[in-house]
């Protein structure tokens, strides 16, 4: 007599904890055999984009805030730089480098939650309160600018909330040294352990050809090998002005595109973005920030869609607007939504653990998913 | 301690009671301090101050936990085979607990004086994978069994080379008894085995890497027996949520607590007592020295418990300081690594004896 056999149904979240936020996934097993994934999303969506049609231009920025909220300077700036490209604005020299300084700061301060997790996803507890504690001195930074530690409304259209604090420059350059050799503490605590080489390498494996079919964006596809950065390949605000590198994976444990390099990547683009930071710092124009705000925000009619590189890959706002004072529509192109349609590609074939492997080093944020 | 407490008496049951329930009164401290050491030792790797708020240093911390767990609703989620369930948190504390039968704690007290101490060991802590089994299976949620599968097979695959390893002891050493084992290392560090025993001559020091090699394996498998980082697959949080005792609250989470901490400190001590001369101090005793007999056992409980929590602190600090294997990874560990490595181990170490 055979025995009836079935696949085992698991149903990771909404409340794991490592789905990264309140997300759903159904995993179908095999023993420990992964066959299928299928994410269920929905869990944290709040209309943003319905929402946005009933605001004035500038009443949508603070929602912005709210949808990658790790990385809430950069959606602000996306969006400002978009509704300033309708109206015309050109805003002030100052503007611009302050935005690249708060811009490439979020980014660090991302990335180092990316990573934090990723290592606690891993089992590493203690790289996670490394990064916190270094992420801390960045929140430290915004908040003496504009008062806020995690939701900003910073970036206003045609200029921005607050000015520098005096003491901005001096304490981010502090920031800077101290936080370089700390790079290098958390390369020798996990990303070159063993162990940590051993669960990431050759797991994940994402070609190239697959990412761009997918849409992937961000650390993700430059992890695979592609080296395509909007701040390089559609220069927007000013990236133009200065000298960076576009790290992207190389395979240096395992193969090109494995969650190693994923890992690896966003280590490799902290760096590149301290020394932007630096030479934004060190070329800070002086002036006064309100200088080009509008009076009344009230774009022509028309469309736009305006992409910023985000922290986690390609944000993109299309913005519709009908000559009134309220956005005719605005649709988002969120790259953690588009990021996670490979989950399921990726973990086939591998184990339970992996899939948080995976999952982890996707860097997923849900209130981006679900909007 | 049971004989002489029996020729004192004269009741046998009264000694057996108080020889057996004095273990309890060195665990349930031990746990106190040593779930506080591993809050305080991971803030303090992690550059936090950990609990500071529960008296002074938060040195109250756990008592407060404790109570705390206490007074939590003791829920049974539908669907789960109560009887089972309500057994199995006491059966893994059994097993961990029977341990301490054959710990010497020193020259005078040690629960039952057995000669077969280091087997008895080996074969009652699988009661504990009996436990863990009974908990995965009876809580109807596919992460406890997951948990429990995959501790099951952990511990058991892990038992070989820790058995091997203990073997190759046993076969050099010539004895079973944990007791005699810390005897025979007396006086000073350099008579520990680790160090090639006590026999002056040239196998000492052909024996002192075969032997650091065996405290190596044996140090790593009984890591994974007590399912501590880097091999705490079973409770994998990032995976599993809390593995095999996902469903648990209240006492009976408390005592799969207590049994994880008190398995802690019975592997470290088995380790010292068979690597590190168990009771015994590194250098002499002031007892001897003052001429002042009975503080003697005391120094040597000290002694004991002193090396079992440097090994238990070691533990913690592998936790905080690794990340996690993968299951199958784990396995190759033991198949693949410890075992052949602690066969080899037990051939030379069985050669040398010999010659």
């Amino acid at each position: 007599m055979a025995l009836k056999t079935e696949e085992l149904v698991l149903n990771m979240g909404p409340q794991h904890p490592s789905t990264h936020g309140v997300l759903r996934l159904e995993v179908q097993l095999e023993g420990e055999l992964v066959t299928k994934v299928t994410p269920h999303l929905g869990y944290l969506h709040r209309c943003f984009e319905k929402h946005a049609e009933a605001m004035t231009y500038p009443q949508v920025i603070p929602y912005t805030d709210r949808m990658d909220y790790l990385a809430s300077m950069y959606n602000n700036f996306g969006y400002v730089i978009g509704v300033e490209k309708m109206l015309g604005i050109q805003v002030p020299e100052r503007v611009e480098y302050i935005r690249i300084i708060m811009g490439e700061l979020q980014r660090i301060a991302s990335h180092m939650v990316a990573l934090g997790t990723y290592g606690l996803d891993i089992g590493a507890f203690t790289p996670f309160l490394y990064l916190f504690r270094d992420r801390e001195k960045i929140l430290t930074l915004f908040e003496i600018t504009c008062g806020a530690r995690l939701l900003y409304n910073y970036m206003w259209v045609g200029g921005l909330s607050h000015d520098l604090h005096p003491d901005f420059e001096r304490l981010t350059r502090e920031f800077i040294s101290y936080f370089r050799p700390n790079i290098d503490e958390l390369n020798n605590l996990l990303t070159y352990n063993k162990i940590f080489v051993e669960r990431t390498a050759n797991i994940g494996v994402l070609p190239k050809e697959t990412a761009i079919n997918y849409g992937i964006t961000g650390p993700n596809l430059r992890a695979s090998g592609l080296k395509y950065d909007l701040r390089r390949n559609d220069p927007y605000s000013i990236y133009d002005r200065f000298d960076f590198e576009i790290p992207v994976g190389e395979g240096l444990v395992g193969t090109v595109g494995d969650c190693w390099d994923r890992f690896y990547v966003r280590v490799l683009e902290m760096e590149q973005s301290l020394k932007i930071v630096e030479q934004a710092l060190n070329q800070l124009p002086e002036g006064d920030i309100n200088e080009a705000l509008p009076k009344r925000v009230k774009p022509p009619k028309g469309s736009i869609y305006q992409r910023v590189e985000n922290p986690k890959g390609e944000l993109g706002y299309f913005i519709i607007s009908d000559g009134t004072v309220n956005p005719f529509r605005v649709k988002v192109r969120a790259p953690s939504f588009v990021n996670l349609a490979i989950l399921n590609e990726l973990s086939k074939g591998h184990l339970v653990a992996d899939i948080i492997a995976i999952l982890g080093s996707l860097d997923i944020v849900l209130g981006e998913i679900d909007r | 301690m049971y004989e002489s407490l029996v020729e004192i008496t004269g009741l046998e049951i009264f000694a057996a009671f108080v020889s057996a329930a004095m273990p309890v009164a060195f665990l349930v401290p031990f746990v106190i301090i040593a779930v506080y050491l591993e809050r305080k030792v991971s803030a303090h790797m992690q550059d936090r101050l950990g609990p500071m708020r529960v008296g002074y240093h938060g040195l109250l911390q756990t008592i407060a936990d404790f109570f705390k767990l206490i007074q939590k609703e003791d829920i049974v989620a539908e669907g789960i085979d109560k009887k089972f369930f309500n057994f199995a948190p006491f059966l893994v504390f059994a097993g961990s607990y029977a341990v301490y039968a054959a710990l010497p704690f020193s020259s005078k007290y040690i629960g039952s004086e057995t000669d077969l101490g280091i087997f008895y060991i080996i074969a009652i802590s699988g009661l504990v994978v009996a436990g863990i089994l009974m908990a995965g299976w009876t809580s109807n949620n596919k992460y406890s069994l997951y948990g429990a599968m995959r501790s099951a097979a952990q511990i058991i695959s892990y038992e070989i080379p820790t058995a091997l390893v203990i073997l190759s002891i046993i076969m050099w050493t010539g004895t079973m008894s944990l007791a005699t084992m810390s005897e025979m290392q007396t006086a000073y560090f350099w008579n520990w085995n680790i160090l090639g025993g006590p026999e002056w001559g040239i196998t000492k020091f052909v024996l002192i890497p075969f032997l650091l090699v065996a405290f190596i394996i044996l140090y790593v498998s009984t890591l994974a027996e007590v399912n501590r980082t880097p091999f705490d697959m079973p409770e994998a949080e990032s995976e599993l949520v809390a593995g095999y005792h996902t469903e648990y609250s209240g006492m009976k989470f408390a005592m799969f607590f207590l049994a994880e901490y008190g398995n802690m400190f019975a592997v470290s001590a088995i380790v010292s007592v068979i690597f590190f001369g168990g009771y015994q101090s590194p250098f002499g005793y002031l007892g001897n020295t003052l001429g002042i007999e009975w503080l003697v056992p005391f120094e040597q409980v000290f002694w004991f418990a002193a090396k079992g929590i440097f090994f238990v602190f070691v533990q913690m600090w592998l936790r905080w300081t690794l990340p996690r294997v993968r299951v199958d990874q784990l396995m190759t560990i033991c198949w693949k690594y410890l075992i052949p490595y602690s066969f080899v181990n037990l051939l030379v170490i069985g050669i040398i004896t010999l010659l």
